[in-house]
């Protein structure tokens, strides 16, 4: 059973391939933050995410016509995305920011908040410690983590994303997590 | 309990550990899952350093760009889709002038008594070797298009 939404971007991918760009702008629209943070998670550098990003909404509109309208478009956008995403970070050798540069580092909102000052510093150290470890992951082991835990998808949308199986996301999974629980492992082990 | 049990244990531990963290289990995996965990305290153990991670990570949010960034990114976008078209157009336009500029100015080479037939066969020969290349070029770029999945992607 199609959700409400389901239905009308189905209705809004039906008018694209007529070549409606007002439509097309409605998904852009729609989608412009998650594809933003998603290639930021990648590859790192602010002006590539946008620009890259914006790259792969021109390229799905020239692709348009090929895609499934029963298909959810980001599933679609995202193969996309991650292949410019990937192909730029081989082109540039990665020249990216650390993640702790770009993070916003919401962890505060997560730990106690008492105004305890060791606690604190110890706060800031873990999330200094988190970016850097998600930092030096491998780009396959950040995606993952980034899709799941940054954009909260589900399992089912990150195979479909990926074009693989569920079984599989599993177990990318948990090599990305094992190896940031490795790198963190003065933080985790305790 | 036998050490074939025990690695069974630790094979089915490992491969429901991530969908226990996500919470994507069935509800049969996830009573397995917890009859596994309550038998094992190192399972337990790992179990909550993982559950610590995913708290972790899922908290951390990149820094939002200014405003104006998303209130043009729409308009940015259809600057591009719109440059594309006019590049296309651009191109065949360009295409059509060249063609037609070499096919007049090979006409007008054979056609010219003055020139040395040795020149007139040096001019044509390059211009039958760029025309060749290009052909080439072309058919190669929409074979590698229609054999390669990641074709949206410029290489």
């Amino acid at each position: 059973m199609k959700t409400e939404d389901e239905i009308d971007e189905r209705s809004i991918i039906l008018r694209c391939q007529k070549g409606d760009k007002q439509s097309y702008g409605r998904l852009v629209e729609k989608y412009m933050k998650r594809a933003y943070f998603t290639a930021l998670g990648l590859v790192g550098v602010h002006e590539g995410a946008l620009d890259l990003s914006q790259e792969a909404f021109v390229r799905a509109y020239r692709s348009i016509n090929m895609l499934d309208a029963d298909r959810k478009f980001f599933t679609w956008y995202y193969q996309i995305l991650r292949n410019l995403c990937f192909n730029y970070l081989r082109d540039t050798a990665r020249h990216a920011r650390p993640f702790s540069d770009i993070g916003d580092n919401q962890v505060d909102n997560i730990i106690d908040s008492s105004q305890d000052s060791s606690l604190q510093v110890e706060q800031n150290e873990l999330k200094e410690a988190v970016w850097n470890a998600i930092d030096t992951l491998k780009p396959h082991e950040r995606e993952i983590i980034m899709l799941k835990d940054f954009q909260e998808m589900s399992y089912k949308e990150i195979a479909e994303s990926m074009d693989c199986p569920i079984g599989t996301v599993m177990s990318r999974l948990f090599t990305a997590r094992k190896a940031l629980k490795n790198k963190l492992e003065s933080y985790f082990n305790d | 309990m036998t050490d074939q049990d025990q690695t069974y244990n630790r094979e089915r531990f490992y491969q429901l550990l991530m969908g226990a963290v996500d919470h994507e289990l069935t509800s049969n995996e996830f009573n397995e899952f917890n009859h596994l965990v309550d038998n094992n305290p190192e399972f337990r153990k790992e179990l909550e350093q993982y559950k610590k991670l995913k708290e972790v990570t899922q908290a951390m949010k990149f820094k939002s760009p200014p405003k104006e960034v998303w209130d043009n990114y729409w308009m940015n976008t259809y600057n591009k889709i719109e440059r594309g078209i006019a590049w296309i157009i651009f191109s065949i336009g360009a295409i059509i002038l060249i063609t037609y500029g070499l096919f007049k100015a090979v006409e007008a080479i054979i056609a010219d008594p003055q020139l040395e037939g040795i020149i007139k066969i040096g001019i044509i020969a390059i211009l039958l070797g760029l025309v060749i290349l290009l052909v080439s070029v072309v058919r190669e770029k929409l074979f590698v298009r229609k054999s390669d999945p990641y074709k949206e992607i410029q290489r």
